[in-house]
C-alpha cells in the first residue's frame, strides 16, 4: 500500500476562476523519496499543502497509508473525513516550511518536545532522551537550551526538521527548504536531508535545488501549470528528458553561470 | 489648612484610588479578551455588534459612561443609585478599559504570522491548545507596550470617579481646592499620580523584560 495516494486532485483559488491544480495523481511508496520541481506558480507548494491537510481540495482523492483524508462524494467534489479520522492522518505526515516557523518563544528542545507531549501524550522523560537523540542527528546536540532567535537560518531549519521528526511520522514533506537560505546554509540542510534519505525516511521534497534532487530522489516530478508534466527516475528525467517544457526549463538551470 | 493635613485628607482616598485602578485592571484585562473572540467571530451578526458595540465605547467620553452607569439604572427603571459607588465605577471603567484592550488584543493576534498556525496545525495541536500554547504568549509579548500604555493612562482617568462624587483622592482633593480656594491639592494630586505611575512604569518594565529572552 502506498505511503501517500493522490487522485485526480484539483483545486482552484478566487471562487474556482484561478485553477491551481489541474487533476494531479500520484503516489508514494514506502522509503521512496519524490522531489518535484517546477518553475515557481506551478502549483508545486500548493500540491504539498493540499496533501498535509493545510488547503481543502476541490475534487479528488487524498489518501494516507490506506486511510482517506479526502474522497470524491456523490455530487464529484472532494467529502473529507471527520475531525477525529483527520487527527488520526495527521500523525501520518510531518511537514518542513520554507520559513521553518519555529515557536520563537519555546527553547530549541521544547520546540522538538512539545507536540509529542501535548498532541501524542507520550511520557516526557521518553520524549527528552529521543529528542535530545534527535537533536544530535542533526548536529544540534549543543544548541537545545537556545532559542530560534539565536541561531543561523540552516540551524533553524534543522531544529524544524527534528521538530517534525520527533513526531515519528511516515512521511515527511518538504516545502522549498533551503529555498529562505544562502548558498552555505542550504549546504548543512542538504546533507541533514540526504542523510534522513540514505536511512530510507519516505520524502516529498518540493526544491529548487537540481543538483540534489537528481543526486537524492528516486522520482522526480516535473510540474508546471497545475498539471504533472513529466516524471520518473532522476536519469531520465534529467538524463532523457523528453517534453519540450521540461527541457525548456532544465536548460535554464544548467545556463546558470 | 497646613500641606501636611491636605496631604494626610488625600491619602485617605488613596485607598479608593487602588480599589478603581486594580478592579478595573482585574475585571477588563479578561473582558477585553472575551470581546476580542466575539470580535474577531466568524459570525458576521456576532462580530458586527461587537464592532458597534466597541465603537461606542470608545467613541463616546469615559465621563459620560460614569454617569449612564451610576444614574441610568435611577432614571430608566426608577432603582435606587448604588450606594457604594465603587461599583457603578468599576463598571463603567473596566467595560471602557475593556473596549481598549480588546482592539489591542486583536492587533496582537492578527499580527502573528500564519505560519505558527500551520506549524501547530501540521503538529497536531488542537485550536485551543494552539492559541493557549502558541499564539496568545508570543500575543502577551507584543502588545505589552500598548497595554503599560493603556494602564498608565488609567492610573490618571480614576480622578475623573469625582464626577459622581466617588470619595477617591481626586475628588478629596478637588472638595479641599474649593473650601480652600487654594491650588495646592492639585499639586498633591498631580505629584501623586506621577508616583503612582512611576510605580506602574517599574512593574510594567520588569514583566516586559521577563519576556525578553527571545525575539
Amino acid at each position: 500500500m502506498s505511503v501517500l495516494e493522490l487522485n485526480h486532485v484539483k483545486k482552484s483559488f478566487n471562487n474556482g476562476t484561478l485553477h491551481v491544480l489541474k487533476d494531479i495523481s500520484l503516489s508514494v511508496e514506502k522509503g521512496e523519496v519524490v522531489a518535484i520541481i517546477g518553475p515557481s506558480g506551478s502549483g508545486k507548494s500548493t500540491l504539498l499543502r493540499c496533501a498535509t491537510l493545510l488547503e481543502r481540495i476541490d475534487s479528488g482523492e487524498v489518501c494516507f497509508d490506506g486511510h482517506y483524508a479526502a474522497r470524491t462524494g456523490d455530487d464529484g467534489t472532494a467529502v473529507y473525513a471527520d475531525k477525529a479520522e483527520l487527527k488520526q492522518i495527521r500523525n501520518y505526515f510531518g511537514l518542513v516550511f520554507q520559513q521553518f516557523n519555529l515557536f520563537p518563544h519555546y527553547s530549541v528542545l521544547k520546540n522538538v518536545m512539545d507536540a509529542p507531549i501535548c498532541v501524542q501524550k507520550r511520557e516526557r522523560a521518553e520524549v527528552e532522551v529521543s529528542a535530545r537523540k534527535t537533536l544530535e542527528k542533526m548536529g544540534l546536540g549543543d544548541k537545545a537550551d537556545a532559542y530560534p532567535c539565536q541561531l543561523s537560518g540552516g540551524q533553524q531549519q534543522r531544529v524544524a526538521i527534528a521538530r517534525a521528526l520527533e513526531m515519528n511520522p511516515e512521511i515527511l514533506f518538504f516545502d522549498e527548504p533551503t529555498s529562505a537560505l544562502d548558498p552555505e546554509l542550504t549546504g548543512e540542510v542538504l546533507k541533514v536531508i540526504r542523510a534522513l534519505a540514505e536511512e530510507h525516511m519516505t520524502m516529498v521534497i518540493v526544491t529548487h535545488e537540481m543538483a540534489f534532487a537528481r543526486a537524492v530522489a528516486d522520482k522526480v516530478i516535473f510540474m508546471d501549470g497545475g498539471v504533472i508534466v513529466e516524471q520518473g527516475a532522476p536519469e531520465a528525467v534529467f538524463g532523457d528528458t523528453q517534453q519540450e517544457r521540461t527541457k525548456q526549463f532544465l536548460a535554464r538551470y544548467n545556463e546558470r553561470p | 489648612m497646613t500641606l501636611l493635613t491636605m496631604i494626610a485628607k488625600m491619602s485617605e482616598g488613596l485607598g479608593k484610588t487602588c480599589a478603581i485602578f486594580f478592579l478595573t485592571i482585574l475585571f477588563s484585562l479578561p473582558l477585553g479578551m472575551l470581546i476580542t473572540l466575539l470580535r474577531m467571530s466568524k459570525n458576521k451578526v456576532v462580530s458586527g455588534v461587537t464592532r458597534f458595540v466597541i465603537a461606542v465605547l470608545r467613541g463616546t467620553p469615559l465621563m459620560l459612561q460614569l454617569l449612564a452607569v451610576t444614574y441610568g439604572p435611577y432614571y430608566l427603571f426608577g432603582m435606587a443609585i448604588a450606594k457604594n459607588k465603587l461599583i457603578p465605577v468599576v463598571i463603567a471603567f473596566a467595560i471602557n478599559y475593556a473596549a481598549y484592550f480588546a482592539e489591542i488584543y486583536r492587533g496582537g493576534i492578527e499580527s502573528i504570522p500564519v505560519g505558527q498556525y500551520e506549524a501547530a496545525n501540521v503538529l497536531g495541536y488542537t485550536k485551543t491548545q494552539t492559541f493557549l500554547r502558541i499564539i496568545l504568549p508570543q500575543v502577551v509579548k507584543r502588545i505589552m507596550p500598548s497595554i503599560t500604555n493603556e494602564v498608565v493612562t488609567l492610573v490618571k482617568d480614576t480622578s475623573m470617579a469625582f464626577t459622581v462624587s466617588y470619595q477617591e483622592m481626586f475628588t478629596i482633593g478637588k472638595q479641599i481646592a474649593n473650601s480652600q480656594t487654594s491650588f495646592m491639592p492639585f499639586v498633591v494630586a498631580g505629584v501623586f499620580y506621577f508616583v503612582f505611575n512611576a510605580i506602574v512604569d517599574f512593574v510594567m518594565g520588569k514583566i516586559e523584560k521577563r519576556m525578553d529572552y527571545y525575539k
